[in-house]
């Protein structure tokens, strides 16, 4: 379990520190660290898992959760929150570290993924976690509810300076469901609607362009009415950045496309998809956490 | 009287493997009888074990990626075009996600695509309740057109598919994803429509399906140490259902156990249900999953915590006869 990995490469327990907002760029890259070494411990403690797409997306959830979101830990289902859908479900674990570490549950607990009676579940689960909008998994459903709540917010009840976010893997996009919600999110101007897609070239077949080519991406959502930022989303204050650009157009949904590298910070997973759906050894584990440490025993 | 042929050692030290293997090795032998055999992916090719025809038939596999509702509807259009393709995905997404169009493109169009939907059931496993296929075989079963096919073992999941390549129609083919016990041998038969006596009995008829059928035959050997008959039915085809075999069980024993790794409301238990009300009414139990979702855990947890288990299934049986 999270312990004996510690153990094994000689140190305690790792901290179980919480984190609030911040505006500083090196505490968010220093967010993003121990998210990382949350994913990796958690999936060494786990049975199995998905390794590659949540670690190229701890800048993702990591800008949305430390300082782009107005949320309350203590509170999830406040009412003038903003609302997040994972909608790329495989990758809870990097939405599990990112809730942990905001106070949503213990951190030790992630220690638990995937086992029979956790409360983290192999995809995550609305009525089974705090924190959790909406079940997912099956692919190509968060754009169309993020889509449904932002129209309500904005076209119903009027409200402003709510935001409604989504994150999509970039093989995700093949679903159609993603591009019936493209076309409603562009009809009904949904400026307060911020989806990413993560652009990380790989899917379970393998690379993303061959298996199914998403040529001309930028044009695709510019043609469907989106604003579309384009980011290095490995960069934490690239996507701070692109986030507010985001927030400040209120006439159509943002699109950030953001490139990615899968399995970020870890050399060996990085850019192979044979790591969407593999876990680390405990060996490897150890070494990705020293990688992590940046060469210093984790 | 049985003469269904059984593995040597079946319940003592069984050889196991996944379902879908078999599938992946009557695809390949498919392909290479019949040319107009095609095979359609969306993104889990080597988990639905396509890549053994991909990688012998390059241009006669498609991957459309992350789609399942163009995945089907493609293959139609394929089938329209005089091929018999293969589509696959998990369960939960294939036909879990597409009903609407198999019902209309390849069902109500009496077009031959087979649906193949792996990973059914909560031998998933530690992806949970929405990876855990449930649903499938109600779903699929009240389609007009279609057949119902659930192997109990990968031979038999080889079978299954040469046999639905070689008499092309709409049809579903359910596989699991865990490796589970081979029960049958390279000689037991396997016909669309036919249901097979595993184990003659007196007492009660246990009627399984898919991975249940090797825990149906370890309960009516648990039975039969404390004094029970139970005869063992084998049903890998659901719809259409052999309500001959089921029927002239049901009249020696005049007691039905259901057994399937699914909802048990509109599965092979409401399949039972409605032929029994109907032709013959006996006292039915329901095994399976009663009206909940599955989870994440190990499979044999699972299959413990939902009382899935030959052992667990005889003490329920046991109880039921008791009274
Ligand atoms: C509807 C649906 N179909 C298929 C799957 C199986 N699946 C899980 S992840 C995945 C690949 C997704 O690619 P991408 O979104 O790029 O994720 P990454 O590999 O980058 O993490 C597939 C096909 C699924 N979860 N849902
Ligand atoms: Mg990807």
């Amino acid at each position: 379990m999270i312990d004996t990995i510690g153990a094994a490469s000689g140190e305690a327990l790792p901290p179980q520190r919480v984190y609030g907002r911040t505006d500083d760029e090196s505490s968010l890259r220093e967010i993003a660290r121990v998210i990382r070494q949350d994913i990796i411990r958690m999936l060494a403690c786990a049975p199995s898992g998905h390794t590659a797409g949540p670690l190229g997306m701890a800048e993702l959830l990591t800008a949305l959760y430390f300082n782009a979101m107005r949320h309350d830990p203590a509170n999830p289902d406040w009412p003038e929150r903003d609302v997040f859908f994972l909608s790329n479900g495989h990758t809870a674990p990097v939405l599990y570290a990112a809730l942990a570490r905001s106070g949503y549950f213990p951190v030790a607990e992630l220690a638990t993924l995937r086992r029979l009676g956790s409360r983290l579940q192999g995809h995550p689960e609305r009525k089974t976690l705090p924190g959790i909008e909406s079940t997912s998994g099956p692919l190509g459903s968060g754009l169309s509810q993020a889509a449904g709540y932002a129209h309500v917010l904005r076209n119903i009840k009027r409200v402003r300076g709510r935001f409604v976010y989504t994150v999509m893997g970039d093989g995700e996009i093949n679903e159609g469901n993603v591009w019936e919600a493209a076309m409603f999110a562009g009809k009904y101007r949904l400026g307060n609607l911020i989806a990413f897609i993560d652009r990380n070239y790989i899917q379970i077949d393998g690379a993303t362009e061959d298996v199914m080519p998403l040529t001309h991406l930028r044009a695709k959502w510019e043609s469907f009415d989106w604003h579309v930022i384009e980011i290095d989303g490995n960069s934490v204050r690239a996507v701070v950045e692109a986030i507010q650009l985001g927030k400040a157009v209120s006439h159509a949904p943002t699109m950030i496309i953001a490139n990615t590298v899968p399995g970020k910070g870890v050399p060996f997973i990085e850019y192979d998809h044979r790591w969407h759906g593999t876990i680390p050894s405990s060996t490897q584990a150890e070494e990705a956490l020293r990688i992590l440490n940046g060469g210093l025993d984790a | 009287m049985t003469t269904y042929p059984i593995a040597p050692d079946a319940l003592t030290k069984p050889h196991l493997e996944p379902i879908r293997f078999g599938f992946g090795r009557g695809l390949l032998a498919a392909g290479e009888l019949d040319e107009r055999v095609v095979a359609l992916c969306a993104d889990l090719t080597e988990s639905t074990r396509m890549h053994l025809f991909r990688d012998r038939f390059p241009e006669r596999f498609v991957g459309v990626g992350v789609a399942e509702q163009n995945l089907v509807t493609v293959a139609a259009g394929m089938a329209h075009a005089g091929m018999i393709p293969f589509t696959s995905s998990y369960a939960a997404f294939s036909p879990g996600r597409n009903w609407e169009q198999i019902k209309t493109t390849a069902a109500l169009n009496d077009q031959p695509v087979v649906v193949v939907g792996s990973h059914a059931g909560v031998n998933v496993g530690y992806d949970g309740a929405t990876h855990q296929m449930l649903e499938d075989i109600a779903i699929m079963r009240v389609l007009p057109n279609m057949r119902v096919i659930v192997p109990g073992d990968s031979l038999e999941a080889e079978r299954a598919t040469r046999a639905l390549a070689a008499d092309p129609a709409p049809s579903y083919l359910r596989l699991a994803r865990d490796k589970t016990p081979i029960f049958s041998t390279p000689d037991s038969p396997f016909e669309i429509g036919r249901a097979y006596l595993l184990a003659d009995g007196r007492d009660v008829s246990l009627i399984a399906t898919g991975t249940m059928t090797y825990h149906a035959l370890v309960a009516a050997d648990a039975l039969s140490r404390k004094g029970i008959s139970a005869e063992v039915v084998h049903v890998p085809t659901i719809k259409p259902l052999d309500s001959a075999t089921i029927l002239s069980s049901l009249r020696r024993t005049g007691r039905a156990v259901t057994i399937e790794e699914a909802q048990v409301a509109g599965g092979l238990g409401g399949a039972i249900c409605e032929l029994t009300a109907a032709e013959h009414p006996v006292p039915v139990l329901r095994l399976g999953m009663r009206d909940r979702y599955g989870e994440s855990g190990g499979s044999t947890e699972l299959l413990e915590k939902f009382r899935l288990t030959g052992t667990q299934i005889a003490e329920d049986v046991d109880r039921l006869i008791q009274g």
